[in-house]
């Protein structure tokens, strides 16, 4: 016998992404892998490319388009679609807010992140998608610490925190009654520097975004945005050039950046295990209350 | 495997799975906090919030305890609901903490953290020593076959340092633990408040001459704690391409629950009993020369056989069990009783199938782990010997010998919900 685990912790992780990604196709009959064009959805649907090559990944990306993305993501999006021939799906903020099912918010602080809900549950409903996979990991949040692999969804798309199946060994109970659903979470387990690291053993592309470039934008709130047309600006903030990279990719009007010189998926890592903030600490989405995420979880957020 | 040679020792790190049990204010959270905050896994921004919640609750030190707070219900009634799941790292393994509350009522939830870790974490406070609850965790981890189990007395500023306290409860755990099936069971006195033993050696306890907890952590011997022996393959999903570069493609892809295969082995698929050899293992572009748990991967076989999900490979000449009529002890997980004579969708490696309880052995009292042949009442948190009749034969192997193939759930087939964690005997 040897002494040494067969496998290191980033290919543990993997083939248990991997298996649970297997499940949801033997489990479920229309799932779909929810995809915002950040590095948690890019890792996992590298995942779904391991777990079924030479085929091709049998069930679509769903993109639940904000109409606030950066203009890099939504290339690098449309690249990776072309590259790996799956199958996507999109549908806009925007015409949930046409139809008159959310309104917008108004002022300085406007954000269509939590709008996205209704989008996203719209599509569950419409398109019959009896499990949506999503890249979220418990080291994000307190409310995600609790998530389940496998995580039930009643016919309002709600999470009920206090009520959730029991997850014993790797056995996963997908059975539900007809027009409830599942969101899975292959990548639970990862943290952000596991992400990383397998972004560099994989050699994973990813949107430029990430790494450090000169970017015009200004300060609200201890955070660093980007100037863009989603966000408007008061009369007393400047917008200036910096070299930033953002640490998580996310709507204009709610990501923040750093300022950084990282300029490689090494650099990142350093930068990473050196960094004190965590992830969403640049996220004006979580900063709303101290339980802003589990609020948003239980109406059926990503 | 090829793997990509990079020079990051970070990238080849090990993984160790633990559940930390203890009853309520035995100081977990508390523990927990100080492991984060020790391995630095606590950031600045988590820090500054926890610091204004100890504040505004007029505490006098910063109460790690609230790292692990989670949802909106608990911080307000102030205990944990959920298992909760947390994740830190050393230079030398990554841990996934599977933290599960103390209360009474919450077997279920220890049970579900027990079930996927390498070792258990028990919690006692030296000022009250053994108490039930810590007979309850042992049992548990014991049932659970945790592969190493470590016993932390806690609050020892709080008697003193003493070297008697903590060896008269180690005196005291010894007795009753060999009536429990426990392997490797190591005792660390410490204050989680304070950081004796924890992460740093402990100023205040010169006779204890052991090892920290995070040492411990970090170099407990794990290789063995999969079953390397019986080589065991449950196909999970059939790969067929139908595309014109892999037109005759046909591979089975599954994890190994355990053991190794490798490409010419001899196996047989069951439940048909058909023999082939192993003519290659892929995973994504690789050809791999063996498969090990717990790897996923994909087989490919030498020949063209009836093979789908819930059929398992095994080796030819390697005997596994099988039978419709099983003995298992199960904790019962569901808030309506288990009803004997029931009907319950049942799930094992990778089969769906159903059964009927047709007995109820006994029942375990948790508490004294005396055996009740007489009280046949099965509810929740309730762990209870039965034997069920399947709808078709299962192949699986003891609990003792295969955590993967030996365990199996029962589900309530009209509310889908998961009621029972079963171990088969």
């Amino acid at each position: 016998m040897s002494n040494k685990v067969p496998i290191n912790h980033l290919r543990e992780l993997e083939s248990e992404g991997v298996f649970v990604i297997r499940e949801v196709v033997s489990q479920f009959e229309n799932p779909v892998m929810l995809f915002s064009g950040g590095k948690d959805s890019i890792v996992m649907f590298h995942l779904a490319r391991k777990a079924f090559y030479p085929a091709k990944v049998p069930f679509p990306l769903m993109h639940i388009d904000t109409g606030h993305n950066f203009q890099e993501t939504l290339d690098f999006r449309d690249w990776l679609v072309e590259e790996t021939g799956v199958q996507l799906i999109v549908r806009y903020v925007q015409d949930s807010i046409d139809k008159g099912r959310v309104v917008e918010e108004t002022g300085y602080n406007a954000s269509r992140n939590k709008l996205q809900t209704v989008t996203l549950l719209e599509a569950i409903e419409e398109l019959k998608i009896d499990c949506a996979m999503g890249g979220g990991r418990r080291d994000e949040e307190k409310a995600r610490a609790k998530e389940r692999f496998f995580s039930h969804r009643d016919e309002f798309g709600q999470w009920d925190p206090k009520n959730q199946r029991p997850e014993l060994w790797n056995l996963f109970n997908g059975r539900k009654n007809l027009g409830e659903h599942f969101r899975v979470f292959p990548i639970s387990n990862w943290t952000e520097m596991d992400v990383w690291q397998y972004i560099l053993l994989e050699n994973i592309a990813i949107p430029s975004l990430y790494f450090s470039h000169e970017r015009e934008v200004f300060e609200r709130d201890g955070v660093l945005y980007a100037k863009t047309p989603f966000l408007k600006m008061k009369d007393t903030e400047k917008a200036e050039k910096r070299i930033v990279r953002f640490r998580t990719i996310g709507d204009a009007t709610c990501t923040g950046a750093i300022e950084s010189v990282a300029s490689s998926v090494e650099d990142i890592i350093r930068e990473v295990a050196a960094t004190r903030i965590t992830e969403r600490g640049g996220r004006a989405d979580d900063k709303r209350s101290e339980a802003a995420m589990e609020d948003r979880k239980i109406e059926g957020y990503f | 495997m090829e793997e990509k040679v990079i020079e990051r020792s970070y990238l080849d790190m090990e993984l160790l799975r633990f559940t930390t049990a203890g009853s309520v204010d035995d100081g977990k959270s508390t523990l927990i906090g100080r492991l984060l905050y020790d391995s630095k896994a606590i950031f600045q921004d988590q820090l500054e919030a926890i610091e204004r919640a100890s504040i505004k609750k007029g505490e006098e030190y910063v109460n790690l305890a609230l790292v692990t707070d989670g949802l909106r219900a608990e911080r307000e009634q102030g205990i944990t609901i959920d298992v909760a799941y947390r994740y830190f790292h050393t230079p030398k393994r990554k841990f996934i903490i599977a933290d599960t509350p103390g209360h009474v009522q919450y077997t279920r939830n220890m049970v579900t953290g027990a079930s996927t870790a390498n070792a258990a974490v028990i919690l006692v406070d030296a000022r009250h020593g053994v108490i039930e609850q810590t007979i309850r965790h042992a049992y548990i981890a014991s049932l659970l076959r945790i592969p190493h189990v470590i016993v932390c007395v806690n609050k020892m500023d709080l008697v003193d340092f003493k070297q008697e306290v903590f060896d008269a409860i180690q005196q005291k755990f010894h007795e009753f633990a060999t009536h429990l099936d426990l392997h490797d069971v190591r005792f660390i006195p410490i204050s989680a408040l304070l950081g004796d033993n924890v992460v740093d050696r402990s100023q205040n306890m010169d006779w204890y001459q052991g090892p920290t907890l995070m040492y411990l952590l970090e170099n407990l011997y794990i290789s063995n704690d999969y079953n390397q022996l019986d080589a065991r393959f449950p196909v999970q999903y059939v790969i067929r391409p139908q595309s014109i570069d892999f037109h005759d493609y046909r591979g089975y892809a599954g994890r190994m629950a355990s053991g190794t295969f490798r490409v010419g082995d001899r196996v047989k698929v069951l439940p048909s009993g058909f023999t082939t050899t192993i003519k290659g293992i892929d995973f994504w572009t690789d050809h791999l020369d063996s498969i090990t748990a717990p790897q996923s991967g994909t087989i490919i076989l030498e020949d063209d056989l009836d093979v789908s999900r819930g059929c398992m490979i095994i080796p030819e000449e390697n005997g596994i069990k099988q039978g419709q009529d099983i003995e298992l002890m199960i904790c019962w997980l569901g808030d309506k009783p288990m009803v004997a004579g029931g009907k319950y969708a049942l799930k094992h490696t990778t089969n769906d199938l159903r059964c009927m309880v047709k007995e109820v052995k006994y029942k375990v009292n948790i508490n004294t782990l005396e055996k009740d042949y007489n009280d046949k009442s099965i509810g929740m948190n309730d762990i209870a010997c039965i034997t069920i009749r399947t709808t078709k034969p299962l192949f699986y192997d003891s609990y003792r010998q295969n955590r993967v193939t030996g365990s199996l759930i029962l589900i309530d087939e009209a509310a889908n919900v998961t009621v029972g964690a079963g171990m088969i005997v």
